[in-house]
């Protein structure tokens, strides 16, 4: 691992990562009662990734993201509030999309997110438009483009990858092999070990790094972010990750081989960073519990906020549809 | 005035915006060095530069993608799919992604978009290469849809096109590339969306075509003519927005309206400017609404066999005859 980050980085990224995953519970509780209707996709135990991801984009200077449908935790990282997108995920017109977008379609243009991609794959050509602009207007801002580890295996994956290789775009292409795509294993899908090995058919580096630490995406995503802001193309990151609960909805997530959950919980990557941080005396474990309670706090408010919303007026099916 | 080409007209279009506009680029497979396949954009990469005019792989998601990226993020892209029937190995950036992220955003977005994509039979070149494709993208809102049927409205529509925020798909008929027009010689002739032309004006009859189906309307109205039947042939220019108003007040003055599409007969343009007439206007009709097309037809690539598919003079003049019942 390169250096430490600072002792404030490390301290956003945690309570960032804490805020995250408390959100991610509620969300599916209230997915349950029937107050989020449709589908979600949560991201527990995938945190590391995007407060990783998040700490190197520079929204204010023209850095883009697109993710997946499983993009609560990169818009919260990205600095969407809680409010808004709780509200949106209950259909509410102070919803950051006006509650048409829902769980799935997140847009936050000021924090630089384009979109939360519900086709997969669809994201990553998009997310090399961005960088075409950023090429051709000499801004030097990049795009990144998350994905999971199932994606690779659609065609716009791979025009996308290629294209942005031939073009030596400012794309990054973060993938979060979290193992599974809906209920496949990764190797009942894929011919190669490792996302990052598709790389060389690109001649582009692939990099594999352990998603289950805030920091070390922090690292890969900046070597990258570096190499894309100096005209010198485009990388693929492979964020080695773990989904905690099931793909979507109420997937059990039967398909796990026993104990794979265990051991995967053992490596969590708030415990991770905390632990860390404990460690180079940068904080308490009192600390860490304040900013767990106090995420639980933020949480119950901006759920009381969305829930007194108002829905969209009716008028609104039809707006914004063209300018 | 001079006299240009249709596929003159484009490049003059593009040349025109990109000048006025530095944030328009063009990009598509072979548009830039070689000039396009059906060389329609030569000289573009030698004027701007190969930063704003890029040959692209042959990955018409990415090309689609790339131009909604760009155009979200402040660009005024043009893209190239060369021959429309590839717009169906991308209509998801085109359907799902282009024309519903305005939507989805709740407005944060806009998708300054034009995918130019050349349509149409005639020409030889068999079931993929030869559909008309504008129903695909009528069904898509957020699109709109332009149909250019002559030099003057390719030069004025593809301008308003570039200039629009929304996500536009322009079809040129790929046989009409060498058709002749008259355009005005400045640079800023431009024809809004959304404003259908008068063709030919007549009382006994509305016909409503668009791109080469506008020229085999005019040869069933001149031979009609001459039997003491004149006919109001009406260019819609764009089905989405389609202007609905030029057409129903044309119904109003001759009771009876023939729609001429060189395309597939279910769900066709044909039938929605139909419903639209009997909804607002049905006590001005004063016989059927006919329907001139391709039926359940594919393009074949025979030459008998597709010039006996696609919508021709005896067929129009058959249609007329009919809804007048003569
Ligand atoms: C084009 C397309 N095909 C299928 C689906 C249904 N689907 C939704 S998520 C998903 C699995 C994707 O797996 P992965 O890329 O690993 O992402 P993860 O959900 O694990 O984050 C599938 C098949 C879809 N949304 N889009
Ligand atoms: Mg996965």
């Amino acid at each position: 691992m390169s250096e430490p980050l600072s002792a404030a980085m490390r301290q956003q990224m945690l309570q960032r990562m804490i805020e995250i995953r408390e959100i991610e519970g509620r969300i599916q509780e209230l997915f349950l009662e029937n107050v989020i209707r449709g589908t979600t996709h949560l991201c527990d135990g995938q945190e590391a990734v995007s407060v990783g991801m998040a700490a190197v984009v520079d929204a204010a200077h023209g850095d883009t993201v697109t993710c997946t449908y499983r993009g609560h935790g990169h818009a919260l990282a990205l600095g969407l509030t809680m409010r808004s997108m709780v509200a949106e995920m209950m259909g509410k017109v102070s919803g950051c999309c006006k509650g048409k977008g829902g769980s799935m379609h997140l847009t936050d243009m000021p924090n630089g997110l384009i979109g939360t991609f519900a086709v997969v794959g669809a994201g990553l050509p998009v997310t090399n438009g961005a960088a075409l602009t950023a090429q051709t207007k000499g801004t030097g801002a990049l795009a990144l483009g998350i994905f999971g580890d199932g994606t690779p295996n659609i065609g716009a994956w791979h025009e996308a990858v290629n294209l942005a290789a031939v073009w030596k775009l400012p794309s990054i292409f973060l993938c979060e092999n979290n193992l599974y795509g809906e209920y496949s294993p990764y190797a009942d899908t894929a011919p190669v070990e490792n996302v990052a090995d598709r790389a060389c058919a690109y001649g582009i580096p692939g990099v594999i790094v352990d998603g289950q630490d805030a920091e070390a995406v922090y690292a890969a995503v900046k070597t990258a972010a570096d190499r894309a802001r100096a005209g010198d193309g485009p990388t693929l990151i492979e964020a080695k990750t773990y989904r905690y609960r099931g793909h979507s909805r109420t997937d059990p997530a039967a398909y796990r081989p026993e104990g794979e959950l265990d051991a995967w919980l053992q490596r969590d990557p708030i415990n991770i960073l905390a632990a860390r941080m404990i460690a180079d005396g940068q904080i308490t474990q009192a600390a860490v519990d304040g900013l767990k309670a106090q995420a639980a706090t933020d949480a119950q408010a901006a759920i009381d906020w969305a829930l007194a919303q108002p829905h969209p007026p009716l008028d609104a099916v039809h707006e914004d549809i063209w300018v | 005035m001079a006299t240009i080409t249709y596929r003159e007209a484009v490049v003059r279009a593009l040349a025109e915006e990109m000048d006025r506009d530095s944030d328009v680029i063009f990009f598509g497979e072979d548009v830039g060095k070689a000039g396009g396949v059906f060389k329609v954009t030569p000289g573009l990469y030698e004027r701007f530069g190969p930063a704003r005019v890029r040959d692209t792989p042959i990955s018409e998601n990415a090309i689609v993608g790339a131009g909604v990226g760009a155009a979200v993020t402040g660009l005024r892209p043009v893209i190239e799919l060369m021959f429309a029937d590839f717009a169906a190995v991308t209509l998801d950036q085109i359907v799902n992604q282009a024309a519903k992220m305005r939507y989805m955003s709740g407005g944060q977005i806009k998708v300054p978009l034009t995918i130019r994509a050349a349509q149409g039979g005639g020409a030889g070149f068999a079931s993929q290469h030869s559909q008309c494709c504008e129903t695909w993208f009528m069904h898509a809102p957020g699109l709109k849809v332009v149909v250019p049927s002559n030099p003057a409205d390719v030069l004025g529509l593809l301008k308003s096109a570039i200039r629009d925020d929304n996500p536009v798909v322009f079809l040129e008929h790929k046989v009409q590339y060498t058709e002749k027009g008259e355009v005005p010689d400045h640079t800023e002739h431009v024809v809004p969306l959304g404003v259908a032309n008068i063709v030919r004006r007549g009382d006994a009859v509305t016909i409503v075509a668009t791109q080469r189906m506008i020229g085999v309307a005019q040869q069933a109205a001149d031979e009609l003519s001459g039997e003491g039947i004149t006919c109001e042939i009406i260019d819609p220019r764009t089905l989405v927005p389609l202007d609905m108003a030029t057409i129903i007040r044309s119904v109003q003055k001759t009771g009876h309206l023939v729609t001429v599409e060189e395309a597939v007969h279910a769900g066709g343009w044909g039938s929605e400017v139909a419903t639209r007439v009997t909804d607002e206007a049905i006590w001005s009709l004063e016989g059927p609404v006919v329907r001139v097309t391709l039926g359940a037809g594919i393009i074949p690539f025979s030459e008998p066999l597709e010039h006996h598919l696609i919508p021709h003079k005896a067929r129009v003049i058959a249609a007329v005859k009919r809804t007048l019942a003569v």
